[in-house]
Parts: C-alpha cells; structure tokens; sequence
C-alpha cells in the first residue's frame, strides 16, 4: 500500500513547501465531485489526522486518509508541463475511466 | 488529463465557520431579508419581530432618512419626500415613468434614469432603494453577528439590463457584496426545492400588494430557464382592499371620505382580507375622523363576490404566457404561489381550477423569494453542506464552439447550457500527412467565424503524420462554476495534447451579450447561406485534392479521353470554387464525383490485387 513521487514531483514539492514556509508534506485523497464521479485532492498537509497514513517518497512526506486509500493505493504522482500549463498528473492504476477533461475519474 | 496543483488546505480539521450570506427580496411593496442557519431558510425579523420591512424611504430636512414602517406613517402627509414603490423607476427613463402614470413624486429628467427631487436634494431611484438594503443590511449583521460575506438579491424575470444593473448597484451602495441577481420565480421555486424535483415545466403565480407577475419557468438537468412571463403591473392585493373599502362606504351611506379617513379605512379593509384568509365572515370597524363608527360585517362570500372580477383578471396573463410558451395548463407540473394577497381562498380556488392541480402554497408566500435567495447565497458563499450537489443556476449567455474548415462554427457548448459543463467532440485533419492543428476558440451564436468573437487560438502540434481524416483529435470544453473556459485538445493515437484557459465573458457586457444574440436572430437567414457556401467550398476542395492525388498515385489506370475528362472536369470545378454560387460549386463537384466514380473503383480492385499478390488463400485470415 504506498502513494508515491517521481523524483521530479517531489522536488516540486519541496520547493512549493519552501515557498510556503510551512506545512509537514503533501496531501493527496480524493472527494466526490465531477462529471465521472471522483476527484483527486492536493493540498499542504499542515497536520496529520490519526485515521491518516503517512508515506515517504523521495524525503518528501505524503499523507493520505484511510479513506481514499483504495481509490488511491499504487498511484504515482508526476510533475508534468503541457504547453502553457505545468502541474501535478496522477498516475492511478485503479482508475477505470476518466470523464473528458480529466478532473474526475471512476475506479 | 487535467494537472492538478497543490491547493491550501480546506480546513480539512474541525469545520469552517459558516460565511454569513443573505437573500434579499427587494419588493415593490415590502422588502425582506432571509438566511440559512443550521441548514434551514430563515426570514430575519427587525427588533419589533417585523419579518417585512415596506419598501417606502422618506427623506427629512437636514438629511435624516425614514425607512419602512416610519416612512409609510408620513405616505399621507409629506407624499414628495415619502417615496414608495422605488422599483418600478428602477433603470427607467423619465419617458417610462411619465406614461406609468401620476406619482406624486418632483420628477427630474437625466441622462439613463429619473431622478427625484426631495427636501434633502435630488435623488436616483437606486439610491433610494440602496436605503431599503442598507435597513436589511443592518438588521442581518445584527442578525447574525458580524458582517456578511455576501447578498443574492432577486429581481422579476422581465427585469432589463438597465434595470438589473440598477438593482446591483443600489445593492453596491448599501454595502452589499451581491454574489448574484436571481430571478424573483427562480428564488421561489428554489425555496420549494423544485431544483430537485422531476425536469418539467413550472409555473410561479406571484401576486404582490400591487404587482402580478406570472412565471412558466422549464426545470432542465438542475437549471431553470424562464419560458414567458406575463402581468399586470397595476393589480394586487390593494385592489382587493379598495373594494372592500368601498363597499362598506356604500353599505353605509357614505360619500368620498376625507384622505385620511380613505387611509384608514383601507387599513381597516385590509385586516378584515386577512381574516377572511381563515374566517367564513368577519367584523369590518373603523372609526371616522368626525368620530362616526363604521361597522359592518364582512362574509367571506360577500368579499369573493366583490373582487370576483379582480381575480379573473390574474387569468388573462396567466393565459398569454401558457401561449407564448407553447404550453397547455395541464403541462404544468406545479404552481408555486408567491405574494401574500394568494393567501386568498378564491385565488387558489382559481388557480386550482385554471390547472387541474392545487397550487404549491405551504410555504409563506410572502417570504417564498427570500428563503429561495437565502438558499442560493448559501450555496454561492460555499456553505454547501457536504454531499450535497451543487446548485446549477447560471448558464451560458452565447454558445461556445471553434473554427473548422471554411471559417464556420462548429458549436460545442449551445448557449443556455448550465455550467458547471464539459462537453466534448471530435475533430480530423484536412489533409493528408497534416501534423499540427490550430484550434480557434469562439463565442457567439452566428455561423461564421468572422461574425463572432475570437477568445483564443493554441496549437496542436506533433500528431503523427495520417492519412486526411484519420486523426482522431478530442476537443474538451469545459466551463468551471465562475464561467472559466478551459479548452483542451487531444490526438487520441499519439496522446499529444494542448490546452488553454480563458474567460469567455470577460470584457463581455450584458449589452454586447443582447447585440450579438439580436445579430444571430437578424442574420440567421443569410449565415445559413454564408454556411451552405463554405460548407461546398471545403467539399469542393477536398474533392479535387483527392481526385488529384489519385491521378498521381494510379494515372497509368486511366485511358487518355478519361484522364482529360477529369481534368476537364477538375478545372471547371476550380473555376466555381472562388464563386459565390452555392449550387454552382455543388453542380462542379457532383460531376467530377460521377465522372470519377469508375475510377475509383478500378483503383480499389487494383488495390486489392496487389494485396492479394503472392499469397495463398490459407495466408488469408478469412
């Protein structure tokens, strides 16, 4: 069971959270919402929750709650640049299938 | 798909201290202001426990301001510097106002709205009815206990530009944050939760103290789209008074009271309407400024026989708009009734019978409109209690769609759809070997690219090089809750993809907005035209480059009268193209498309020959 980092994500990370000035490491669940039925969550963690667990991918802190570790377990999260637009792609093998702009997913 | 970035944490820990937003009902007769606590829909009553607040503002010497209850006590002696019934000069010019009829009120012309002169200097309607709001801005902070994040204000569905801009100015200048005008039979309906009703047709039957607006609104995926509205911008519950008024001047003998005597026997009429709401007859007293006493008793029966007309009157509107929407009343799925003067039997009885159906009435109909606004401000303040869909309200003013070939539109999202949205089609190269695509994205409701408004190009490149028609490239749409545009594109074989963000109604105004969808309306005869001709260019093209490119490939398959033929035919094709003669150009690439027909066969049969070449039947996987 891990949610991990590419290294390149991971030194995207650490430098969003320098900026910051705080924040114990990286958040990642996922919410309902969308078009597909799930949506990922990215945040700072500034804190972690008792039900969370914690991974450690490239000496940066990953934390997720217990309850979107299933939609999550096995996922890779890379740093990606796309034309204008650069940001963070999940890389879920639970997912089933994607709604079109690809903010909301099924598993 | 989509990149994500990494946003603040919501809170996640402990829950948010809720953002304190209000509905406001901004009524020609009576104003209210609701909010949502603990997830139920309030009206805020003022220190007295007054949920109404009379939409009447009176101005003193020396600046001092009367708003409400105050003001309406002085209605009779001070009229030039007591204004009521402020919203119907919202956004309207002196020309408007005059042909409305004799307020008593120093009108004074300017330039886009009348203005008023009182004892305490000229005053706009908008700022008169910024009062209003300021009195329901207070009482709500009061309410409350700090200030507000924000107000959704309602308007009539039949409100102009000129006349919403009003209303969010006047609500700017009473210190209110309006996070969205919403129309008066969309906050009622809302307030019955019709939102998540079944889709259908609904109608809002409102009648005021002197306004009746009648609504036929269509519920579709969540949004409500107002169908027709129709009115009478001179009946009301005071009609119904007058008469009872009247009435009992007659019963007693009496001629034209003195004004003040009229007010109070008004007053005294309108008690006995509200008792007969829930009596079979009632008492009618007043006492005369000469000290007579008037005393009658009034029955239910007696009172619906004098105001039978006045409420067949409602009917007649009612009627128009089930017309101008193309509905019968059995299409109807549900009444909501909104103004208190439906608290009447004999108009739910009406209403009742005109649809086969009882009406919607359990909720106040006097507060209907603020508890619908008070819950849309809950949701757009972002109080949504978790799992609960988002409200979907706003739609978009002008289609969305991009460029194809021959600078036509193809739309993507039609106007009037609800946003949140994402909508998606497919698009192929031109031509052969065509690496790159530009993708030109538009907004506007004509055919032609030209006469619509450029939003924003970006490119596609690095699609592998295909045949024409073989690239399958996935344009995603997508329209967030702001109205935000992100527009994606996507070669579905190679995955190369390239996006862009834009905000289709920046710079846009509501009168840009109006003018571009006059223009489609106006122009829709001639850009069917312009797209009939741009349409048979791009065939016409197409054709030739294809028959041409086939002479190159398998020009030995051609006898030499052929071959002239088709290029005979190929010229006088490139002679239409440049025209502007539709059927011209159809009539040139039919001819080449007959004349090549053969052609195209024998190139097939010689296709598979070489296919079929050196192998065996058992090679074949048949």
């Amino acid at each position: 069971m891990a949610v991990t980092l590419t290294e390149n994500a991971a030194a995207h990370v650490k430098r969003h959270l320098a900026r910051r000035g705080k924040g114990v490491g990286l958040r990642v669940g996922v919410r309902t919402s969308g078009c597909s039925g799930l949506a990922y969550r990215l945040e700072y963690a500034d804190a972690v929750n008792p039900d969370d667990l914690e991974f450690e991918s490239h000496g940066v802190k990953v934390v997720v709650d217990a309850k979107s570790l299933p939609y999550l377990d096995g996922t890779e999260l890379d740093y990606a640049r796309e034309g204008l637009n650069e940001g963070f792609r999940f890389r879920n093998p639970n997912v089933k299938d994607q709604c079109g702009c690809g903010e909301s997913f099924n598993v | 798909m989509a990149l994500l970035q990494i946003a603040e944490p919501e809170a996640a820990s402990g829950p948010r201290e809720p953002r304190r937003a209000v509905g406001i009902d901004l009524g020609t007769t009576n104003s209210l202001v609701a909010t949502v606590c603990d997830g139920v829909p309030r009206a805020l009553p003022d220190e007295e426990g007054r949920v109404l607040l009379p939409s009447i503002v009176r101005y003193l010497p020396g600046g001092g301001v009367q708003v409400g209850y105050e003001a309406q006590a002085h209605q009779g002696d001070d009229p030039k510097n007591t204004i009521a019934s402020v919203k119907r000069l919202m956004g309207r010019g002196l020309k408007d106002v005059a042909r409305s009829g004799n307020a008593p009120y120093d009108f004074v012309d300017a330039p886009g709205m009348v203005q008023l002169r009182t004892v305490a200097g000229v005053k706009s309607p908008v700022e008169v009815s910024a009062e209003i709001l300021r009195v329901l801005r207070l009482r709500a902070e009061r309410a409350l206990g700090g200030p507000l994040a924000g107000a959704v204000v309602t308007v009539p569905a039949y409100f102009d530009d000129a006349q919403r801009q009003a209303t969010r100015d006047a609500a700017r200048l009473a210190g209110l944050e309006v996070l969205r005008l919403l129309n008066e039979p969309t906050a009622a309906a809302v307030a019955y939760g019709l939102e998540n009703a079944a889709e259908g047709v609904y109608a809002v039957f409102d009648l005021g103290g002197g306004t009746f607006d009648f609504s036929v609104l269509r519920l579709a995926r969540g949004v409500f789209e107002v169908l027709a509205t129709a009115g009478d911008a001179a009946l009301g519950g005071d009609d119904f008074d007058l008469r009872i008024a009247r009435w009992a001047l007659a019963q007693a003998g009496l001629g034209e009271p003195a004004a003040k005597d009229a007010r109070r026997l008004v007053l005294a009429a309108r008690a006995a309407k509200e008792r007969l709401a829930q009596q079979d007859e009632t008492p009618l007293v007043c006492e005369l400024a000469d000290g007579r006493r008037l005393e009658r008793v009034l029955s239910r029966a007696t009172f619906e026989r004098l105001t039978a007309d006045l409420v067949d009157r409602t009917l007649a509107p009612v009627a128009r708009a089930l017309r101008d929407a193309g509905l019968s009343p059995a299409d109807v799925k549900g009444v909501v009734m909104v103004g208190g003067a439906t608290r009447m039997r004999h108009v739910q009885r009406a209403v009742a019978e005109f649809f086969g159906r009882a009406p919607l009435n359990d909720l106040d109909p006097d507060q209907v409109v603020a508890l619908g606004a008070a819950m849309q401000a809950n949701v757009l303040a972002g109080n949504r209690p978790a799992g609960e869909d988002w409200l979907l309200l706003d739609v978009i003013p002008l289609s969305l769609g991009i460029e194809t070939m021959g600078g036509l539109v193809e739309r993507i999202i039609p106007r009037n759809s609800a946003i949140p949205t994402a909508r998606a089609q497919e698009f192929t190269t031109f031509k052969d070997g065509q690496t790159a695509m530009s993708i030109h994205v538009v907004q506007g409701e004509r055919e032609l690219v030209a006469d619509c408004r450029s939003l924003a190009r970006f490119e596609l490149r690095g699609i592998p090089p295909m045949p024409a028609g073989a690239a399958r490239v996935r344009v995603t749409f997508q329209v967030d809750a702001d109205g935000l545009l992100s527009v994606s594109a996507r070669e579905k074989s190679s995955g190369v993809e390239a996006s862009v963000a834009v905000k289709p109604s920046y710079g846009l105004t509501e009168s840009d907005i109006e003018r571009m969808l006059r223009d489609s309306v106006e122009h829709a005869r001639e850009d069917a035209q312009a797209r009939a001709l741009a349409e048979a260019r791009v065939e016409g093209e197409r054709l030739a480059a294809a028959v041409r490119a086939a002479i190159a490939a398998d020009g030995a398959l051609l006898a030499a009268d052929e071959r002239a033929e088709l290029e005979r035919l190929l010229a006088h094709l490139d002679a239409a193209l440049p025209g502007a003669d539709t059927a011209a150009i159809r009539r040139a690439a039919d001819a080449l498309n007959r004349a090549s027909e053969p052609f195209a066969a024998r190139r097939m049969d010689a296709a598979v020959r070489r296919a079929l070449a050196g192998r065996s039947l058992a090679d074949l996987d048949v």
